[in-house]
């Protein structure tokens, strides 16, 4: 697979997307802002705690329906309102489409697009992209399971946001299965309380290998692009890669470990053999043990895994690599730019990794970059520049 | 707080699903300055569904006798049973003038999380009918969300060993939805493509 030279990255764009316009309504520490953006590079500059993660927090959650920094909604909403209102025009292809998502803690978020109001906002994934680094990403590497699976996941919703509907499934059903491997623990009569197992196992394995497939195939596709940003963002020291870690009974794991994809029918007889093997200890436990909510991705620079032995240097190469591969990916496979986002990431690097980082999303469609000092982006990345104050965000006269 | 009984008047519709303290106020007032005519008529209804509606002994539909009426009409083609979740799924199906069959009403869906196993569902019943009546099709029409398959699933796992025809309603129904939302056109396609499950 040949990808071109790096500094180009190029790739058959249908149009150009990107954000126009943001407006904020109680989201953080902005009780409203309004902000107008142009495609290529946009750079926020202020102290810490001035409030320029939260802008692009806001513009991600849009995207993707969660927040890189916290996995419940009550945060985000301003301290004393009660909703947050995140409104994005999108343009696309020259036209312009307005996103809008209330964030309601504690009750259902609401969506429209354009004026229609979503049945569920769900159904607003696929119409704003974005890929966001930030330097919460270091867990990818040195975090829990649960980061890598939250970025597969993540990764794999940008790419075909049908999956989303796929990942709630799959979680309503592990809740149902869980629901009754509890029951059946203290139950007198166990095998009656566990007379509808056989359904929730049928049913959860169907979902869960289509989702298991599908990260198998991302792994996949990501894997060169990965070789490919890691080699840049590190100055070419070391060979990144990934592999799957399953649930499943060893010796499918280990083929999926070592990078094969079966068929979906395959791994949905993998689970009927694993839910067999695993059948006491998940009643002991009360508890689903095989799945893609107990899946990993093992991470491996050379011939070592990353987490536990890469230095901090690595490790943040390594998280940097992995968001850039998914930009690659996407921008490849959907033939438009997502809206790339880098929180915090400059301050990190050595003046060439600076260099090289600008150098690849130089030719981005749209790149919004924070800074706590401005000298740290480099010069070659010239565009709209804001300051950012205590909540107060102004343009810089060019 | 208002005084004694319209107070109780407020907390009884307060005990009432979908309504809340707010409504529960607003339905009181509003039964205080209508018609005495209308609210007579409201409270005869509510004597009277109290006292003539039960459930039928055959299927577990609303009946107003010992069974319902479509038990009771002849006229049904006794060969085919539709396997429903509530007794408004009745009313949902028997809209579409698909089905000339009859019914068997679960009383729900099976949910662990909410403690619903088959034994809290009309299941039992649902077999000795099978054993007494002269079925040769079951049709699962359950709701198309997840526990609605679920119970579908666990009644084709059970059935497919009595030698009977078990079939499922056919996709294209919204996912994730009731029967009760699905318009009569969907619902009746639904009926009509219906295949046997192979679970
Ligand atoms: N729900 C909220 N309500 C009010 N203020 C909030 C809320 N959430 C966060 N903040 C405030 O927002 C500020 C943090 O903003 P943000 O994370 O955007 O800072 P930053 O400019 O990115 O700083 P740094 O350079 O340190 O990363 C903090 O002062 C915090 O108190
Ligand atoms: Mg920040
Ligand atoms: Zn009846």
């Amino acid at each position: 697979m040949s990808l071109g030279p790096i500094a180009g990255w190029t790739a058959p764009r249908l149009g150009g997307v990107f954000v126009r316009h943001l407006t904020l309504q109680d989201f953080r520490s902005y009780e409203s802002a309004d902000l107008e953006f142009a495609s290529g590079v946009t750079t926020f500059v202020g102290l810490n705690g001035q409030g320029k993660t939260n802008i692009v927090e806001a513009l991600g959650y849009l995207a993707s329906l969660s927040s890189h920094r916290v996995a419940q909604d009550a945060p985000l909403v301003r301290a004393g309102a009660g909703q947050a209102i995140v409104r994005a025009a999108v343009v696309r292809d020259d036209r312009e489409q307005q996103l809008e998502l209330e964030i309601n803690p504690g009750r259902a978020n609401r969506a429209r697009l354009g004026r229609s109001p979503l049945t569920r906002p769900r159904d607003l994934l696929g119409n704003l992209r974005t890929v966001l680094f930030a330097p919460e990403d270091l867990a990818l590497v040195k975090g829990d399971p649960s980061e890598r699976r939250r970025f597969l996941d993540g990764l794999l919703v940008a790419r075909q946001p049908r999956w989303a509907g796929a990942r709630a499934d799959y979680d309503k059903i592990l809740k149902q299965r869980n629901a009754l491997l509890k029951t059946a623990r203290t139950a007198t009569d166990r095998q009656s309380a566990l007379s509808t197992l056989p359904v929730w196992d049928s049913h959860l394995a169907k979902v869960g290998a289509n989702l298991v497939y599908a990260r198998l195939r991302l792994l996949r596709d990501l894997q060169p692009y990965l070789q490919l940003a890691y080699d840049e963002v590190s100055a070419g020291q070391s060979d990144a890669r990934t592999s799957y870690k399953s649930s499943m009974y060893d010796e499918l794991a280990e083929q999926l470990a070592a990078g094969e994809v079966p068929e979906v029918g395959e791994l949905e007889a993998g689970f009927a053999k694993t839910f067999e093997q695993q059948h006491r200890a998940e009643v002991e436990r009360g508890q689903t043990l095989v799945g893609p909510h107990r899946d990993d991705v093992v991470l491996q620079l050379g011939a070592l895994p990353a987490k536990g032995y890469a230095s901090h240097g690595e490790s943040w190469s390594f998280a940097l690599g992995l968001r850039i591969a998914a930009f690659q990916l996407l921008r490849h496979d959907l033939g438009t730019d997502p809206v790339l986002v880098l929180d915090d990431v400059f301050a990190e690097l050595d003046a060439g990794r600076r260099r090289r980082l600008a150098l690849m999303v130089a030719d981005c469609e749209q790149v919004l970059i924070t800074a706590a000092v401005g000298d740290d982006v480099p010069d070659s990345l010239t565009g709209a520049t804001f300051t950012v104050t205590l909540g107060k965000v102004t343009p810089d006269d060019q | 707080m208002y005084e004694g009984v319209v107070q109780d008047l407020i907390d009884e519709l307060g005990r009432l699903p979908g309504v809340g303290p707010k409504s529960a106020q607003r339905i009181a007032f509003h039964l205080l300055q209508a018609d005495p005519a209308d609210v007579r008529r409201l409270t005869e209804v509510l004597t009277v569904v109290r006292e003539k509606v039960r459930f039928c002994e055959r299927c577990f539909n609303v009946a107003e006798d010992t069974e319902c009426r479509i038990c009771l009409d002849v006229k049904r083609d006794q060969s085919f049973l539709c396997v429903v979740e509530e007794p408004k799924d009745v009313v949902a199906i028997e809209r579409t003038r698909e089905f000339r069959g009859r019914y068997h009403v679960l009383g729900g869906a099976i949910s662990p999380i909410d403690g619903i196993g088959p034994d809290d569902l009309k299941i039992t019943e649902l077999v000795r009918r099978l054993g007494e009546e002269p079925i040769e099709e079951v049709i699962l029409a359950t709701n198309p969300n997840l526990n609605g398959e679920a119970t579908a699933t666990y009644l084709s796992r059970l059935l497919r060993t009595m030698g009977l025809r078990v079939t499922r309603l056919a996709s294209g129904l919204p996912v994730g939805g009731d029967l009760e939302y699905a318009d009569e056109v969907t619902l009746g396609r639904a009926f009509e493509g219906r295949r046997v499950v192979d679970a």
